[in-house]
């Protein structure tokens, strides 16, 4: 990844396990990958309507500011989320969308990954509690913020225990989908 | 901590509000144990009164105050630096105090350690003060690195019953603490007192426990006061800032430097009182202009201008609006004011 700054943004609605994700892709970075890494999150009542969100800096240097300003990667898993954050994701940035829920995005946007995760979530594995385990593997696939390998593991230590195989299947799954669409 | 501390053997306590909070750890802390409580908001002005309690009993205790907006019930969750001089002069009459200033998640373990070693070595309440911008963030720690061992244990009479003055002045300023309850006998008031411990009036004695309780402190700055110095050893200018806009500071400076040219550095005390004002005028000599960007309309710029402005100019950075200050503002601020 060289001597690099990656800034992330995971967004849906509340319940939606945007924090946990966070959590998650930090924990990868700075506990199985060994570089450094922040998590932040929005608290207060604009975490308890709409839009959620959670972000992650990840990077081999130290990281000095610890609040995004030019997203790299931003997730999205609905249109309220896509409309409140967009703005903050650079032209040539990666979005990641839930296209089930995500109709409409700026035209000026190149790099997107369309993938219909609840649904999929739904499909195979009858419960929509994976879509942020989902997306991680999706996270990791489109950018190589964190290998797959400490994504495994930090997903197996965080998730509560006797998910931890239907968890890990379902970043897998992520990352297969994202690698279709590449 | 309600989940943590008892694991390793401490008790965690909820009381009814935060004057309860600051009362039980006082409490706690003449009773022999190492003793903290945290809070944020409206929280600390309602401990201010037994803070001052803390600090004329020579009480050990460490108060954590994650600063939000204010006043009054203010911003819950957002960012803003408006303690600062709370937590030089928030209780009232003329007194002493330590207020230490972490400005990454790591610091914060470190410096909690170190606030309790302070607190316990010079018998005075401790403030961390910290920023919810790291108070709500999680970053990377290795544990391992801490020396986690350095625990300082508080200084006990060895006389016998009858010699003991449990406010005894002697050469370090400190007197001796009896754990309440463990054989010492004695009087704790929150009125002025002579050195058995019940109140006086009279304005010797007066005058030499308030000089004692100032001199403890004053004759320890070596040992009392941190800072980091970033980038400063070339500089032409300085910015002086603490907890995380520091963070944007650092930010900021890299940006000035490898972009545009600029040869700036950052003074960050990590001890906010005492002031470093020793260290300020030492960095200031050289430096044709000081930025002082904070949350709040001008806080540690009142100290920064007492001690420095009659070496180079002072330019405040003020923003209030529950916004972190972002690097590319400073970036922005300081190239249009050099």
């Amino acid at each position: 990844m060289g001597k690099k700054r990656y800034e992330i943004r995971l967004s849906g609605s509340g319940g939606q396990g945007m924090i946990l994700g966070g959590v998650i892709l930090a924990e990868a970075a700075a506990i199985h990958d060994g570089i450094n890494a922040t998590q932040t999150q929005s608290y207060g009542p604009e975490a308890r309507v709409g839009a959620s969100k959670s972000e992650v800096i990840i990077s081999d240097g130290e990281i000095l500011f610890p609040k995004t300003s030019d997203l790299d990667v931003l997730l999205c898993l609905t249109q309220k989320a896509a409309q409140e954050y967009i703005d903050d994701l650079k032209e040539d940035g990666i979005l990641i969308i839930d296209s089930y829920y995500v109709g409409n995005v700026p035209s000026k946007y190149k790099n997107i990954y369309k993938i219909p995760f609840s649904q999929i979530a739904n499909k195979e594995f009858n419960t929509t509690l994976v879509v942020n385990i989902i997306a991680l593997g999706a996270i990791c696939a489109a950018t190589g913020c964190v290998s797959e390998k400490a994504l495994f593991e930090a997903v197996k230590a965080r998730v509560p225990k006797g998910t931890q195989e239907i968890n890990e299947k379902a970043a897998r799954l992520g990352i297969k989908l994202v690698k279709e669409q590449k | 901590m309600s989940v943590e501390l008892p694991k390793l053997g401490g008790k965690f306590i909820q009381m009814e509000d935060e004057i309860g909070s600051m009362a039980s750890i006082i409490g706690a802390s003449i009773g022999g144990l190492k003793s903290m409580t945290a809070t944020s908001g409206p929280g600390i002005s309602l401990m201010q009164e037994n803070i001052g309690y803390a600090v004329i009993t020579e009480t050990p205790c460490l108060i954590v105050n994650v600063q939000r907006g204010g006043p009054s019930t203010g911003l819950p969750t957002m960012p803003s630096q408006g303690d600062i001089l709370q937590a030089r002069w928030g209780t009232h009459g003329d007194h002493p105090i330590i207020t230490i200033y972490p400005h990454t998640v790591p610091e914060i373990f470190e410096e909690t350690i170190r606030s309790v070693e302070l607190s316990e070595k010079y018998r005075i309440p401790v403030i961390l003060l910290l920023d919810e911008v790291i108070g709500h963030m999680r970053e990377k720690i290795d544990i391992e690195k801490v020396d986690k061992n350095k625990s300082f244990k508080r200084k006990t009479p060895d006389v016998p019953n009858e010699w003991f003055f449990p406010y005894e002045r002697n050469s370090s300023g400190v007197p001796a603490f009896a754990d309440f309850g463990e054989g010492y006998r004695y009087h704790i008031t929150g009125l002025v007192h002579d050195v058995d411990g019940f109140p006086t009036s009279k304005p010797d004695q007066i005058d030499a426990f308030m000089k004692r309780m100032f001199r403890k402190i004053d004759d320890n700055l070596d040992d009392i006061l941190d800072w980091e110095e970033y980038e400063l050893e070339d500089s032409e200018y300085m910015i002086l800032a603490a907890g995380c806009v520091a963070r944007s500071a650092k930010q900021a400076i890299r940006t000035l430097r490898d972009e545009h040219g600029i040869k700036i550095g950052l003074l960050r005390p990590k001890t906010i009182w005492p002031f470093i004002s020793s260290v300020l005028i030492d960095k200031a000599q050289d430096k044709k202009k000081i930025f002082v960007p904070e949350m709040n309309m001008g806080q540690l710029l009142l100290p920064t201008q007492r001690f420095a402005s009659s070496i180079c100019d002072i330019l405040p950075f003020n923003k209030i609006n529950g916004e972190a200050i972002y690097p590319h503002e400073l970036v922005s601020f300081i190239r249009r004011n050099i």
